[in-house]
């Protein structure tokens, strides 16, 4: 009696695992859907999404947006360069931030070149077009100057804020102040040269 | 004026297009300005001070967008990074 009690108990066990195996399983994906969303872990795109031309146009676009928004100097800056300086506004002493695509945001003081810290900022699209949350490098930094320049205060509030070295190396950032400033003397030095205008030397 | 939305993979795409002075076309950039603010999206306008200054202004409304504003940039909105 206790072995046919025992058997069919066994059975009735495997059929009920059997039913209730698929929507063990959806549940378990979702479970595993919700951490992935929750600890911000990107999705990683598969091979076929990502396309490397169409990467390469969408940067282009970006980079047109990028140099009808900032001004003249800035655009340069950010071409030559590969970042964006911009002032801060919100203490009296001078300081400065560098903006780098799909880096924290770097204030730093410019007379000493002193780092003040790393502003840890994203701008993420979860309606992830092609799987990817991550915008252009150039729409990154735009995202970046137009928070920055409407409202610092908010950027910086929302940012998550690091000792400098966190994610841009002090050794990296030190050398891009130097090429920063290299660049402004070069330019300052570019505009005070007289252009040779044809017909401008008088006779003798 | 134009509505621009960047997007990844794609740089920026024009939602809309039109003049506030006529209506259905009011009608259109309105309700293409509120279903990005709907959807998360920051509306930022890149705006010139009167030194040449370049900066941006965010707006929370259509009504705070300035009728001669070329174009008006949507971003998805800041989060904290690590």
């Amino acid at each position: 009696m206790a072995l046919a009690l025992g058997t069919a108990a066994l059975v009735l066990t495997a059929l009920l695992s059997v039913l209730a195996l698929p929507s063990l399983a959806r549940s378990l994906e979702t479970v595993r859907q919700r951490l992935v969303e929750r600890s911000g872990h990107k999705r990683p795109v598969p091979v076929d999404e990502y396309d490397p031309g169409r990467e390469l146009r969408a940067e282009q676009r970006a980079r047109a947006l990028l140099r009808s928004c900032v001004n003249e100097e800035e655009w340069t800056m950010y071409r030559d360069l590969g970042f964006l300086r911009v002032w801060g506004t919100l203490d009296e002493r001078p300081y400065a931030y560098l903006v780098y695509p799909h880096k924290p945001i770097l204030a730093y003081v410019p007379s000493t070149n002193h780092m003040l810290g790393e502003y840890c900022i994203e701008f993420p699209d979860r309606t992830r077009p092609y799987g990817s949350t991550r915008l252009p490098d150039s729409d990154d930094v735009l995202a970046k100057w137009v928070a920055l320049t409407a409202d610092e205060r908010a950027l910086i509030e929302q940012a998550n804020m690091h000792l400098a070295g966190r994610q841009i190396r002090v050794a990296k950032a030190r050398r891009d102040l130097v090429r920063l400033a290299c660049w402004e003397r070069e330019r300052v030095a570019s505009h005070r040269r007289v252009p040779r205008r044809a017909g401008s030397v008088p006779a003798l | 004026m134009k509505l621009l939305r960047v997007k990844p993979g794609h740089g920026e795409v024009v939602l809309a297009e039109g003049d506030v002075a006529v209506p259905e076309q009011y009608g259109e950039l309105l309700a293409t300005f509120r279903r990005e603010l709907d959807a998360g999206m920051w509306a930022a306008i890149p705006t010139s001070t009167h030194l040449g200054r370049r900066e941006a202004e965010l707006v929370r409304s259509f009504e705070d967008v300035p009728a001669d504003a070329e174009r008006v940039i949507f971003f998805p909105r800041a989060a904290g990074g690590g």
